[in-house]
């Protein structure tokens, strides 16, 4: 495809912006991270922007998203005042250390930006990290990003401003959560953030990841994530996705699992102009089980993207895959699961489905699950359906003094419970499916504080009951 | 008069059902519906209850003396009207308990009384499911999923004692039914009869009319309701086969 | 582990099939130079005596065919093809002109016969009127005279434009145009014979018609081009057959299927692709490039893809509906076996416009030996074709550890109405199932071929009897002979 103007316009800032801004300070990094600068680069000059043309980018139309005369920040923001004076964010009875980035930078006070804790554990900005553990920068970082498929992993290697550090040492359990908030508060604005995450042998860690605006600004928020899961460790991972109608958000998750690790994720979108989820994972040890969860509720003209890539590499894991979604209105959405099981990965048990509910004949929906397969003891199975609510249930309920509106809630919050129900911080769940019923009802948009604690008051909703005693 | 149907014309994907059926009860009384095969009952409970896709092309259904032809399925259910389905949909991911605790307060709702507290409902419940001999937890199980066939029979009872319906339309309720899940059926609905309800029973055979008494049994063939009579009449049919009722009014 | 070397031997077993159909008849043939240009279509189109028209359309495809670019998103691996090493006309020379069986080849009959395709109606058991095509032309079509009773129009594609030409004019390209994709160009360009079929208005057409493709001569290419219209309130049941002699060189087959269906009209078309696999090191055989469409143009029309894909080295292939008409179905029924280093990436397209419109897809794929056997196949919803619905069933079953099995659904929907349910498993078969055959006296190989053949009877089931039961034979060969 030829470059548009606009395209040929934003590369070359990009462009110039590495070599003005991040190529002098190269020899002040890490060796290795600025070895991946420099290659991502150079596979971005080359290759440019992904398009409608390329196979796996047909579904989404990034053209809008590179109309907007995006800029880069340069600088950190100064840290003045503490996060829950611009966005609040919290989540009842849940205990969460809360990790900030703003417009690409690591948002905290100086003495707070890269923490040791008593039990070993390392959190904090990935830009100072690198240099106080180069050890740990040699040994994981790029190593699951380098093939690239596309652009944006590119960018996010090579002109990454800050992002998050997470490191927990063998044998360390992790009791409460890291809850990374990521912010944009200036229009118009791409950022580049990277994050590293590396889990030891036997540990264990929480990881929730929010994607929020605070006003209806434009802009592009491009992650990429690496996250290393040492044997027997086990991650819980959430993504909570709550941005504008403006918003263009991309994120590229890679996941490297070694023996008997555990990967349980949840990728919540329930808000975004443009939602692009990437999500790679390396299943390397034997033993190992990914369950990946995802659901998406969205309407006007939104868009998702759910890509998700389970690399069956050795015999006898296991992996689950479930995304479901509501869309609306004039939204569109694109769901493509790709389960590769290797030669001789014998004993994989890889199930992956895919549901769809369209509320109305404007939006649309692309699905493809596909299965890869070179072994032969294996258990593979795949799914999809589109459809809209069984006008069966509809009329029993109806019958039973039920109004449409409220039988149609029902069974949209039916539909979406299967994934709901498995998020296993209850306090998280309560929140979730709260978000999730004033979704369902169109209460919930984006308003100026968080939407887990949002400052309308929701209207109960009369199908609440302490079941515990029936 | 409870329930008085004139001249109904009912027609699916325009193909006429019912062709001109007239009918009516009276607080307190059951009546039977008896009929081959494709001959339209299940229709007329349909048509009743306001299913969609039902089309009425002519007549009145005067519940309570108003017209009920354009009321939503909902209305009519607050209004009154049940019907236990001959086929009780599993709806995967609604809970049960929800699911009637949010009936019973849209009722409520409906008929401008407060919300049923969670106690009192609990207690309710907990009485309704002996009635049915409903042993098992409701509690974490979808509606009428995983429910073998009686216990599908059974749970339309149940929400029927939970709903106190004043019309309640029983279709082929004993249809798949064991002997003794009948008798916990029926002896459900003989304790719920009273001289403010109306019962409507449709049903192929006259079994279930032993434990249930109508005070009148209707023949309904081709869309229309062709002899009436008393609970003779359902042992007639049982002797003589429907071909009897065929045979005179095949053209 | 006994246990398991047993299973290793009986799969050896299973990857050393021959191929049957692999002689070379010794027929004299009138072929054209090798190479593409414009001056072989031109060569092609004077040896068929063409009307200008039909020149121009060649022309115009060789043309666009010149501007694109060989497709690569199937997972297919071969060497390039050199388009200019193929003979792309090759012809049995013809004494004179045919008027009854007694004036064919003798060495022509004797090939047929041996493939087990009788051209004397009078031998033939089940009543199919067979259309023989042999490299580039028909030879022969039988039960012509039953035929024209009712008034069924069942000839090969060169005398269509003889003697219809204003039928062919009408629908030749407008289902699968020149610009379609590559090989529909190439074909466009170069083809040489097929099968012409028309079924006028409310006729049932009393037998299966047939055609069956040989590729006889080194070095060609075989380009047919098959066209099916069947008008108002129509009935035909349609079977294509097809095999290759052994030979080192691939040879490429490029061919295209049209099939339009009226209101209310019905049209089940059956394969059975038995062409040549190359040996059990991969060397040799058919790439297998064809494009087959069927157009429901009418209410309640109604177009059925079965097919049984046995040979082969490559199958780049998708039978596919337009589900124009309201009410109009597309069925689509595979069974794919894949063994030694076979590679098969094959599917369906389901393109649903019209309201009410309703398509099943079941495909079986089995894998074996070193062999790659992919489903590929789209369901698109346009955003008019409202309460449609599809049903997509993909089961792969892998014989062995060397093989791989793939799924390449593609689901778009732009209908709020619409259902589309894809369900797809892949398995091997399992210990219990071959343990409870065993008990029950089944040999290990035996058992295997029962449940292969178990596997797909939903497929075979939809085969004409007689054809049935050849594919069933198909199956156990391409498996190795005594499985069945």
């Amino acid at each position: 495809m030829e470059t548009t103007k606009t395209t040929y316009i934003l590369k070359k800032n990009l462009t110039d912006y590495y070599y003005s801004v991040v190529a002098p300070h190269l020899k002040k990094e890490n060796h290795k991270v600025a070895e991946l600068r420099k290659t991502a680069m150079e596979y971005f000059v080359e290759v440019g922007f992904p398009h409608t043309t390329m196979e796996h980018w047909r579904g989404t139309n990034l053209q809008e998203v590179y109309n907007q005369n995006l800029k880069i920040k340069t600088e950190a923001e100064v840290y003045n005042k503490t996060l829950s004076d611009i966005f609040l964010c919290e989540v009842h009875g849940f205990d969460t250390r809360v990790i900030s980035v703003l417009n690409g930078f690591f948002y905290a006070p100086e003495n707070k930006q890269l923490v040791t804790f008593e039990n070993g554990v390392v959190a904090g900005s990935l830009a100072r990290a690198q240099n106080v553990f180069p050890q740990l920068f040699e040994k994981y970082f790029g190593l699951l990003t380098r093939n690239y498929r596309h652009a944006f992993t590119a960018l996010g290697d090579a002109l990454f401003t800050d992002g998050v550090f997470v490191y927990v040492p063998d044998n360390v359990r992790v009791e409460n959560t890291f809850q990374l908030i990521k912010i944009l508060n200036l229009p118009q604005l791409a950022t580049n953030t990277r994050n590293l995450i590396i889990l030891g042998k036997n540990s264990k860690l929480t990881f929730l990841h929010c994607d929020d605006s605070i006003n209806h600004q434009s802009g592009l928020s491009n992650t990429v994530s690496e996250f290393f899961i040492g044997e027997n460790a086990e991650l819980k991972l959430y993504k909570l996705q709550n941005l504008n109608d403006e918003s263009a958000l991309i994120n590229n998750t890679f996941i490297k699992q070694e023996r008997n690790s555990l990967l349980n994720m949840n990728v919540l979108s329930f808000n975004g102009g443009l939602i692009r989820n990437e999500i790679t994972v390396n299943l390397d040890g034997e033993g190992a089980s990914a369950n990946i969860l995802g659901l998406y509720l969205l309407d006007k003209c939104q868009h998702i993207d759910n890509q998700a890539y389970i690399y069956h590499n050795v015999p006898q894991c296991q992996s689950n895959e479930l995304f479901k979604g509501i869309l609306d209105d004039e939204a569109t959405g694109v769901f493509n699961g790709s389960i590769y099981v290797a030669r001789n990965a014998q004993q994989t048990k890889a199930f992956q489905r895919n549901n769809n509910i369209l509320m109305k004949p404007t939006a649309h929906i692309d699905t493809m699950p596909f299965l890869e397969i070179y072994a032969d003891d294996v258990k593979c199975s795949h799914g999809a359906t589109v459809g809209q609510l069984n006008t069966e249930a509809l009329f029993y309920m109806r019958q039973r003094g039920i109004s449409f509106d409220d039988a149609r809630l029902l069974l949209l919050y039916a539909f979406v419970a299967e994934v709901a129900d498995k998020i296993d911080i209850v306090a998280l769940r309560i929140s979730i499916e709260d978000m999730i019923k004033r979704r369902l009802r169109g209460e919930l948009s984006i308003c100026d504080r968080c939407v887990l604690h949002c400052s309308q008051p929701a209207k109960p909703m009369e199908i609440e009951i302490d079941l515990s005693k029936i | 008069m409870l329930l008085n149907i004139n001249n109904l014309h009912v027609s699916i994907n325009e193909k006429e059902i019912i062709k001109g059926l007239n009918f009516s009860v009276n607080k307190g009384e059951v009546h039977a519906i008896m009929g081959p095969n494709g001959t339209g009952k299940s229709t007329l409970a349909a048509a009743v209850t306001g299913r969609e896709g039902y089309e009425v092309t002519k007549g009145e259904i005067i519940y309570k003396g108003q017209i009920i032809n354009d009321w939503q399925p909902d209305k009519r259910a607050n209004e009154g009207i049940f019907l236990s389905f001959q086929y009780p949909i599993e709806i995967p991911g609604v809970n049960m308990i929800n699911f009637m605790r949010t009936a019973v307060n849209a009722q409520r709702e409906y008929k401008g009384l407060p919300a049923m507290s969670a106690s009192e409902f609990l207690k309710k419940t907990e009485k309704e499911k002996k009635l049915v001999e409903i042993n098992s937890k409701l509690t974490n199980r979808s509606v009428n999923e995983g429910f073998s066939g009686g216990e599908k029979k059974k749970n339309e009872i149940f929400q029927m004692a939970m709903l106190e319906p004043q019309l309640a339309i029983l279709d082929e309720t004993d249809s798949g039914l064991d002997i003794d899940a009948l008798k916990v059926v029926a002896k459900g609905v003989n304790k719920l009869r009273s001289k403010n309800n109306a019962f409507i029973i449709i049903t192929h055979y006259q079994r279930l009319l032993d434990y249930i008494e109508p005070d009148f049994v209707h023949v309904m063939y081709n869309g229309r309701i062709v002899k009436s009579g008393g609970k003779g009449l359902a042992h007639e049919l049982e002797e003589h086969g429907y071909d009897w009722i065929k045979k005179q009014f095949d053209d | 582990m006994s246990d398991n070397n047993d299973r290793n031997q009986v799969i050896n077993e299973l990857t050393t099939s021959e191929y049957k159909y692999g002689f070379v008849s010794d027929i004299e043939t009138d072929q054209a130079p090798k190479g593409l240009s414009e001056k072989t279509i031109q060569f092609i189109s004077a040896k068929k005596n063409e009307p200008e028209w039909l020149l121009e359309f060649r022309l115009k495809a060789y043309r666009h065919w010149l501007t694109v670019k060989e497709p690569d998103w199937a997972l297919l691996h071969h060497p390039p093809i050199d388009y200019q090493d193929i003979i792309y006309y090759s012809a049995p020379k013809a004494k004179k002109k045919l008027q009854n069986l007694d004036e064919v080849d003798p060495d022509l009959i004797d090939t047929f016969n041996k493939l087990g395709i009788s051209l004397e109606e009078q031998k033939h058991l089940s009543g199919i009127a067979v259309d023989a095509v042999i490299d580039s032309v028909s030879v022969k079509t039988t039960f012509q005279e039953t035929l024209a009773k009712h008034d069924i129009i069942f000839c090969s594609f060169s005398d269509a434009v003889k003697h219809h030409p204003d039928l062919v004019k009408k629908y030749l390209g407008k289902v699968v145009p020149y610009t379609d994709n590559y090989f529909a160009a190439l074909n466009s360009a170069v083809f040489s014979d097929g099968s012409f079929c028309y079924i006028p208005k409310g006729v049932r057409c009393p037998i299966e018609l047939s055609t069956y493709f040989r590729i006889n001569a080194a070095n060609t290419g075989q380009f047919e081009r098959t066209l099916l219209i069947a008008c108002e309130g129509s009935y035909v049941s349609y079977l294509e057959g097809c095999t290759a002699p052994m030979r080192d060189k691939n040879q490429l087959h490029a061919a295209i299927v049209e099939i339009f269906t009226m209101d209310n009209a019905e049209v089940k078309y059956s394969t059975v692709q038995n062409w040549y696999p190359g040996n059990k090191e991969g060397k040799g055989g058919i790439y297998n490039f064809v494009t087959k469409r069927g157009l429901c143009k009418g209410h309640h029309s109604k177009i059925s893809w079965t097919q049984v894909e046995t040979g082969s080295a490559i199958t780049w292939k998708y039978p596919s509906c337009i589900l124009k008409g309201d009410f109009s179905v597309g069925e689509f029924y595979s069974v794919a076996v894949t063994n030694n280093y076979q590679q098969a990436d094959t599917g369906t397209k389901m393109i649903h416009l019209g309201k009410n419109t309703k398509s099943t897809i079941i495909s079986k794929g089995i894998s074996a030996g070193k062999s790659n056997n992919s489903y590929r196949g789209m369901v698109r919803i346009s955003k008019n074709a409202d309460n449609a619905r599809n049903f997509s069933q993909c089961d792969s079953l892998l014989l062995g550890n060397q093989c791989g099995a793939h799924t390449f659904p593609y689901i778009k929907s732009g209908n709020d109405t619409a259902i589309i349910e894809h369900e797809a498993t892949t398995s091997k078969i399992s210990d219990d199932q071959l343990f409870y055959c065993q008990q029950r006296c089944i040999g290990k190989e035996k058992a295997i071929g029962l449940i292969v053949n178990g596997y797909a009877k939903q497929v075979l089931n939809k085969l004409p009897m007689e054809y049935a039961m050849e594919a069933r034979k198909l199956l156990a060969i391409t498996l190795e002979g005594s499985v069945g």
